[in-house]
């Protein structure tokens, strides 16, 4: 049903055409090849032996006079059909010993697949090499050596893929259910590991083919009078002096039937879902899916900045390429200023676009998003992107006065290095410190946010530390500089309540010791009110309050979507014989500010007024986009 | 920043919360699992050698018929088969036979080569270091190109820019990655001594004559490999610690060399073990075109030849230098990211 649509879609792609096309082709040849040029092949021309090309002869005749290309087309069916059979009988195989250590369990199934993790090392052209020892050298040796090359590694495959459904529920269930285990592998494992195992059949088909033509090459496969591309190939090869299109051609069809059946593998890889990674035909779809986002102008009103803050920003946008090739705004024109030693939180609902603004202000936003702003100001320096690009001095300012705290701490420190070097990084890259300079600081900012025996931690890996202690030190790496504004993206969300405690103290305390200012994003109304002395709330990319804290919690809340968040935050007197308040599903909360007094309208913008939140005015000032992420 | 501080919860090792109590155990027992994995690794290389030793004795009495007889001919009259039998040593008890191929084994006795008629462990001194040489260079330079061009190609292409050099770069290696070694070689030959006399295509003369072979040898698996380093770079790119990294505003060879590069090396190295593997097995097909003088053109010969304890001797040699590969793969894991080695414990 969905499968065999999803194949009729990837057929439909200009892939899944050739792809078509080709195994249409090889069929052909396998099926009718002999029938048709069998006997033209096998005759010998001996007025023309090892010849160039020639009307007759098109790529030229082997030693004994033949025609290179009917020979290489008749080839076709012996080099695919014992690929094709050596992969049967190779698949088969490593299917059954991949799913024999759950049938057997226990002791012996341990020693399977301890087996087959050594067979694994091992090439299969080397195994193959080594089997045909045993076999002898003839077409049907080769086929099976090959065969019995790749049982470890399909194997492997079919194991790893078993054990990731055996843990299952569905699995236990028919253990409780008292079914056999070999009947449960056969109905529950095997169908749900299917797929991805005929994607690599054919993708194995592929590199039988050209295993065995290896082995013909070097003599160990099909022997004469029979011939295969392998050895037309190595007959060619002796005679390349003479005619190269002897070597070439064979060689070329092997390169197209491999071609052939990796096409065959990516086609089914999309139909059937288990794409492999940077699927091709997966990048054709999203492709005609994307077009080129038109950035929209600016909107024109705006409103002179605040001098005295921190970072201030009028009507950013941040927008997405949509469907159909016309922008989509995630962020709606949002203006506000973050005022020297202010704490203010952003809050809203997942997707109102607050992680956004707040990435866009770190100028972190990358392609395909894009950042656009009538004017933008951080401490005294304007991001406004000129014709000239990006100023380098404008790094230095954001390394040097902006901190960054991210919502995962065990993801936003880098796994693979030092987590003091990563404290230190920013006191070489900006401070013109020295590296033993930046150390001692960096050990100095550890003990800050009190990161017992800081020196010896300096050298340890992030996963050597609590995530407690990964985010101080996320927090002691902004620190390195003498930071004007710390911008937090829900930086307790992942952690315990106990350390959510202690980081947002620490925020509180950098704030108040230093006065540097914080921007603190959460979905978390709560820890807001309770941290901040500003509160923004976002809905659907809009800003809709700018509020103090105090207000705030004194219940002047003035949007109806700030008040639904508000009475969602269950405290002590909440009685407990009622459901808990939620937003409800389906409200626009911005046409419902829309019907209210004007006097909402001014924290609530429509899709045409700008926000408004800081009642400053004066001229417009020159519309551009602010600090688009440069392409690194 | 000092002072009294209002912190009232302990994070000391040993007493983080539940959720995160993985990490600080292992930081914990830090020594002890390494430990544990070397010792693993180890019992794991033994067993494996064991495993090659003895697939290469059965190698011999797995074959179908006398072997004796299928080593001296079928027209062999039979005291010439009882003799090859004898040196072959074939005559005694099994156990007998495979205890002395251990032995053998220890003390560089492996016997005559029937066809040779030199002892096996000469042919095997005297050929090896041309395939290794052949072998190491292709490998280092697979890896290093791979990775180089890899990363270049995710930064380009990340987060779905550039989609025409994505096309363009995806098409290109999946067509390379196809060309087996020896269609690569007998290319190379056509172009380099056919159509234009650059470089030398047979032998191993100079510096010049090691070009053809080792780009042979080298260009499949590096074009496969690119697309593993391509595809582990955007995986890498998309982190959260790159994002750190760009906050703080990094030049890109910093945030590229220093930051994405070591992630990157360790799952591209994890992946490529056994491509790199396949590059050995590769070698004698490579040989036996430029006609190389290593062990690859000996190793079709000695089994056309019925060679019997030549084919061993060879056998164990490739399996060895597989097995090295790995070991040298799970070694520089070890040293890039010390995680492995806890994730496996």
């Amino acid at each position: 049903m969905t499968t065999s649509r999803r194949l009729i879609a990837s057929l439909r792609t200009p892939l899944g055409m050739l792809a078509l096309l080709a195994c249409a082709a090889l069929l052909f040849l396998v099926v009718l090849g002999p029938v048709i040029w069998g006997t033209s092949a096998a005759a010998t021309d001996t007025s023309k032996i090892a010849t160039g090309a020639s009307p007759e002869h098109p790529f030229g005749t082997d030693g004994s006079g033949r025609d290179i290309l009917l020979r290489t087309l008749v080839a076709a069916r012996l080099s695919v059909t014992m690929a094709l059979a050596a992969t049967a009988v190779g698949v088969s195989v490593g299917i059954v010993v991949g799913l024999l250590p759950f049938i057997l369990g226990g002791r012996f199934g341990q020693w399977i697949v301890a087996g087959i993790n050594i067979g694994v090392a091992f090439p299969g052209l080397l195994l193959a090499i080594s089997f045909s020892v045993i076999l002898g050298q003839s077409g049907l040796a080769a086929t099976l050596a090959i065969a019995i090359a790749m049982v470890p590694s399909y194997g492997r495959l079919t194991h790893n893929l078993g054990a990731s459904v055996w843990g299952r529920d569905f699995i236990s269930a028919a253990h409780v259910l008292g079914v056999p285990v070999w009947k449960t592998v056969l109905r529950h494992v095997l169908p749900n590991v299917r797929d991805p195992l005929i994607v690599n059949a054919a993708v194995t088909s592929g590199n039988a083919l050209v295993s065995f033509a290896g082995l013909s090459f070097l003599g160990l496969g099909i022997q004469v009078p029979h011939y295969d591309w392998g050895r037309m190939l190595s007959e060619g090869m002796s005679r390349i002096f003479v005619n190269p299109a002897a070597a070439l051609v064979p060689g070329i069809a092997i390169i197209l039937a491999g071609l052939t059946f990796v096409l065959l593998g990516e086609v089914l890889g999309a139909a059937l879902g288990t794409g492999t990674r940077g699927s091709v035909i997966a990048k054709f779809r999203r492709r005609q899916k994307a077009r080129e986002a038109v950035l929209e102008s600016p909107a024109s009103s705006t409103l002179s900045l605040s001098e005295d803050a921190v970072y201030s920003v009028r009507n950013l946008r941040v927008s997405a390429s949509g469907h159909h090739g016309e922008p989509n705004d995630l962020v709606k024109g949002v203006s506000f200023d973050i005022g020297r030693g202010e704490i203010v939180g952003i809050v809203g609902e997942s997707g109102s676009g607050k992680s956004l603004t707040l990435m866009s202000l770190a100028g972190l936003i990358e392609s395909p998003l894009y950042v656009s702003a009538d004017s933008a100001h951080f401490d005294g320096q304007d991001l406004t992107i000129r014709a000239d690009g990006h100023p380098a001095r404008l790094d230095r300012h954001f390394g040097e006065k902006l901190a960054m705290v991210f919502q995962d701490p065990m993801a936003s420190l880098n796994p693979a290095l030092h987590v003091g070097g990563q404290v230190a990084e920013t006191g070489l890259l900006h401070l013109g410190l020295s590296r033993a300079q930046a150390r001692d600081r960096a050990i100095e900012r550890l003990e800050d946010v009190r990161i017992p025996d800081a020196r010896r931690r300096y050298g340890q890996y992030p996963h050597e530390f609590s995530g407690g202690m990964r985010q101080r030190a996320m927090i002691a790496a902004g620190l390195m500089g003498s930071p004007s504004l710390i911008l937090a993206d829900e930086p307790t969300t992942a952690l315990d309540v106990t350390v959510q405690a202690e980081i947002l103290t620490l925020l509180r305390q950098i704030n108040a010791d230093v006065g540097t200012s914080i921007v603190f994003v959460s979905h978390d109304i709560a820890v807001v009110t309770s941290l901040c002395t500003r509160v923004l709330v976002m809905y659907r990319g809009h800003l809709v309050e700018n509020i103090s804290a105090e207000a705030l919690r004194a219940g002047h809340a003035e949007h109806p979507y700030t008040r639904a968040l508000l009475a969602t935050v269950p405290t002590m007197s909440t009685p407990r014989d009622v459901p808990l308040p939620s937003i409800p599903d389906g409200t626009d909360f911005l046409a419902e500010a829309d019907q209210q007094e004007p006097s909402d309208a001014e924290c609530a913008p429509g899709p045409e007024v700008s926000s408004t939140t800081n009642s400053v005015s004066g001229t417009p000032a020159a519309s551009a986009p602010i600090f688009e992420e440069e392409s690194r | 920043m000092t002072g009294q501080s209002p912190l009232t919860v302990q994070t000391a090792p040993g007493q983080a919360p539940p959720g995160h109590a993985a990490p600080t155990q292992a930081s914990a027992l830090v020594g002890h699992p390494m430990t544990m994995y070397l010792l693993r690794r180890f019992g794991y290389i033994l067993i494996s050698l064991f495993v090659l030793v003895t697939i290469s004795f059965l190698l011999v009495q797995l074959i179908p018929g006398d072997p004796a007889r299928a080593s001296a001919g079928e027209a062999a009259p039979p005291e010439a088969v009882e003799a090859r039998r004898v040196e072959l040593g074939l005559n005694k008890p099994l156990i007998i036979q495979y205890l002395a191929f251990w032995r053998g084994l220890f003390s560089g006795d492996l016997g005559d080569s029937i066809s040779l008629r030199i002892p096996v462990i000469d042919v095997i001194t005297g050929r090896a270091p041309a395939t290794l040489e052949l072998a190491f260079i292709a490998v280092a330079i697979a890896l290093v190109v791979a990775v180089c061009l890899g990363l270049m190609f995710g930064a380009l292409t990340r987060s779905g820019k550039r989609h025409g050099t994505e096309i363009g770069f995806t098409s290109v290696t999946a067509v390379v990655a196809v060309i087996p070694e020896f269609l690569a070689g007998i290319i190379l030959v056509y172009l380099f001594a056919v159509s234009f006399d650059l470089l030398p295509v047979a032998g191993r003369t100079g510096p010049a004559s090691y070009v053809l072979p080792v780009i042979a040898l080298a260009i499949g698996p590096t074009a496969a490999l690119t697309r593993i380093v391509r595809a582990e770079s955007l995986t890498v790119l998309r982190q959260d610690y790159i994002r750190t990294a760009r906050s703080k505003r990094m030049s890109s060879i910093r945030l590229y060399g220093k930051h994405v590069l070591p992630n990157l090396l360790t799952s591209t190295l994890t992946i490529s073990g056994l491509l790199l593997g396949g590059m050995i097995a590769g070698t004698v097909l490579v040989e036996s075109i430029f006609a190389w003088p290593g062990l690859g053109g000996v190793i079709v010969d000695s089994i056309q030849g019925k060679d019997y304890p030549l084919i061993q001797a060879i056998v164990i040699f490739y399996g060895l230098v597989v097995l090295l590969i790995n070991l040298v793969v799970d070694i520089a894991l070890i040293l890039l990211d010390p995680r492995t080695t806890l994730d496996a414990a």
